[in-house]
């Protein structure tokens, strides 16, 4: 890992990532990217297949390690802390196929984050059927789940396990959600109501969110802010209108009718 | 049914209180059975509480296993190598090969310990993998432990094994081949005991972690859980409970041998497990002991009923001798009528059957333990 300069911790941003880059083997998947998310905001990482907007995901919640550059919560490096310890520094994640305990009871899935907050998970006697479940029961009721706390998730429909995502990663209060593709595979109504939920919790709770989407409808309906990934770089971050109005953007989802070498090559004098 | 729901509700609320009392009226009502007709017809009641000792082995081992493969869902082959720990750690402390005559009871911890911390050498290093690649290492496992013992002959003295291991003594009580009936009586209070240890950890903390890991390892990662050290601890208290049926073993039989601990005995664990329901305490048990008597007693009276008809090409058929084909069969035949088991518990069924939500009966299937008595 390179040396990074000293932590600069402004008072809006909450996550601050300088040079990021992941490799592959010979695929640099991420190269040098910075990313910028201010406190209270909801910012969208959008880009065509393959740009590496799930890497840069894993990257941030500790599942891949980056090969170099830093990234900051707070003025606190992530890079080469684990999954776990990141969870609990307060970066939250739900998943683009909603990942939640099949078996276990709505307030059972929160209840676990809840018992892993507070590091309960190696008590080999005292019952975890109890443990804060009032709290739990008003983290469901924040997402309009708590009708159905006492079902199991495997029989909720799907958008309802979303928002069980959802209360899982709201019940560790966190700083930063990452969602990686939240409508992905949701009905239009659905969608609408997940993100209008996010942007609910947001304003409650102060936290940030960044998310990546491929329904272009809901990235410009809810970001506040959007930034271009196009194999492995960045290419744009602005304002949603300015994006919408972006050259380079357009470029890269409608083609340019340029060969891959030759925008490369463009791209590569663009930023040297 | 009602009644039948009432009492469910009443034994998972008093589940330590519920679970004594089974065990009161397994253990008594199993040497009555014995005692009468048709069951004291076939064979004396002594040879019948003989085998429910060694059944009691078996219980114990499915016990333990469905920590691990159960509850936290990993696949463990080779379980059969912390039995052979156990049984080996009571033959180097009970017997005249070191010259040690530590008693029974304190060995029971000892063995238990002894297995937990090869659970632990065993997992730190693997439990990182997952599925396949688990159950692999853990196979490797499981031969390589009987070699070592088969190998390290100036311990173990080999093939020949260590004999003359003592018996456990109680006030009492009394541990014979004539009369097992103390056996009998320690089996049945070191299974009451591990049973109340095992739905309290399976109501507990760790308990949700493991179910939490079992469903989705990237989510319980993601919510924080330390998957790797909850892992850990499954494997080794999955463990220690064969170390507690080893040293058992090896004070039952009086001798202790490499053969006594290959791949058919890990299997044959496996399959009581998956026959019973994994994940429910009392279907693992009654899996487990069924599966016993069908191959110590079931098997033998059919081979002697078969020979007597006296039918031309069935005089030499040795029935004993199909047993794992006959194992195999149901174990295809379950996976593809009920993968859930004989009695399965209330989370594994919901998660095998979008079923919808069974309420009142939700908490882990918790089956009388009447049924066991039954299906003697």
């Amino acid at each position: 890992m390179t040396a990074t300069t000293a932590p600069t911790p402004s008072g809006d941003t909450i996550l601050e990532a300088k040079a990021v880059t992941k490799a592959f083997g010979g695929l640099v998947a991420v190269r040098e990217v910075d990313l910028a998310i201010p406190r209270g905001g909801i910012v969208s990482l959008i880009g065509p297949n393959g740009a590496g907007k799930t890497t840069t995901f894993n990257m941030v919640n500790g599942q891949l390690r980056a090969d170099s550059g830093s990234i900051q919560l707070n003025g606190q490096e992530l890079v080469g802390r684990k999954p776990r310890e990141i969870w609990h520094m307060g970066v939250g994640r739900t998943f683009q196929i909603a990942e939640t305990f099949a078996s276990l009871t709505v307030v059972e899935n929160v209840q676990m984050a809840l018992l892993s907050q507070d590091g309960q998970l190696f008590s080999m006697w005292r019952r975890a059927a109890q443990h804060r479940r009032d709290e739990a029961m008003a983290v469901l009721e924040l997402v309009g789940m708590s009708a159905q706390a006492e079902r199991s998730c495997n029989v909720l429909a799907y958008g309802d396990v979303k928002r069980v995502e959802l209360a899982i990663a709201m019940a560790n209060k966190p700083k930063l959600l990452l969602m990686d593709e939240p409508t992905a595979g949701m009905a239009p109504k659905e969608r609408n109501e997940l993100m209008a939920l996010t942007k609910r919790l947001v304003i409650e709770s102060g936290m940030s969110v960044l998310f990546t989407e491929h329904s272009m409808d809901v990235v410009f309906a809810y970001a506040d802010r959007i930034i271009v990934l196009a194999r492995g770089r960045l290419i744009a971050e602005g304002a949603p209108l300015e994006i919408r109005d972006n050259a380079k953007v357009q470029e890269v989802y409608f083609g340019s009718g340029k060969t891959f070498e030759k925008l490369n090559a463009e791209v590569a004098g663009e930023t040297a | 049914m009602s009644a039948f729901a009432r009492l469910r509700e009443t034994a998972s609320q008093h589940r330590t209180m519920s679970v004594l009392i089974g065990w009161v009226i397994v253990g008594l009502g199993l040497p009555i059975l014995a005692s009468v007709p048709p069951l004291s017809v076939l064979q004396p009641t002594t040879l019948w509480i003989d085998g429910f000792s060694k059944a009691g082995i078996y219980v114990l081992l499915a016990l333990g296993l469905n920590i691990v493969v159960g509850l936290a869902g990993l696949l463990d082959l080779g379980y059969a190598a912390f039995f052979a720990i156990g049984s080996y750690a009571y033959a180097f402390g009970a017997s005249p090969q070191i010259g040690l005559h530590i008693p029974f009871w304190p060995m029971l911890l000892v063995g238990a310990a002894a297995a937990a911390m090869f659970g632990i050498l065993l997992g730190a290093p693997t439990l990182r993998l997952r599925g396949d690649y688990l159950a692999i290492v853990t196979l490797g496992f499981g031969e390589i432990v009987p070699a070592v013992f088969l190998n390290a002959r100036s311990v173990t003295n080999g093939t020949n094994g260590i004999g003359g291991i003592l018996p456990p003594s109680a006030p009492g009580l009394i541990f014979t081949p004539v009369n097992p009936s103390g056996f009998y009586i320690t089996m049945v209070l070191i299974l009451a005991l591990v049973m109340v240890a095992i739905y309290r950890l399976q109501d507990s903390r760790v308990g949700r972690a493991w179910m939490a890991i079992r469903e989705d390892e990237l989510a319980a990662a993601s919510s924080g859980v330390n998957t790797v050290t909850t892992k850990l601890l499954a494997f080794a208290l999955g463990a220690s409970t064969a170390g507690l049926a080893g040293v058992f073993g090896a004070s039952k039989l009086g001798y202790v041998g490499p053969e006594q601990f290959g791949f058919t005995v890990s299997f044959t664990v496996l399959a009581m497990v998956v026959l019973g329901g994994m994940g429910n305490v009392w279907g693992v048990a009654i899996g487990a002991f069924v599966l016993f008597e069908i191959q110590t007693v079931f098997l033998k009276q059919l081979n002697t009923f078969v020979h007597n008809l006296g039918i031309g090409f069935l005089a030499n058929v040795n029935f004993l001798d199909y047993q794992y084909l006959l194992y195999g069969l149901a174990l295809v035949g379950m996976m593809l009528v009920r993968p859930e088991g004989l009695f399965p518990s209330g989370r594994r069924r919901r998660e095998l059957h979008d079923e919808p939500d069974d309420l009142g009966a939700d908490e882990q299937g918790d089956d009388p333990s009447t049924r066991s008595v039954e299906t003697a």
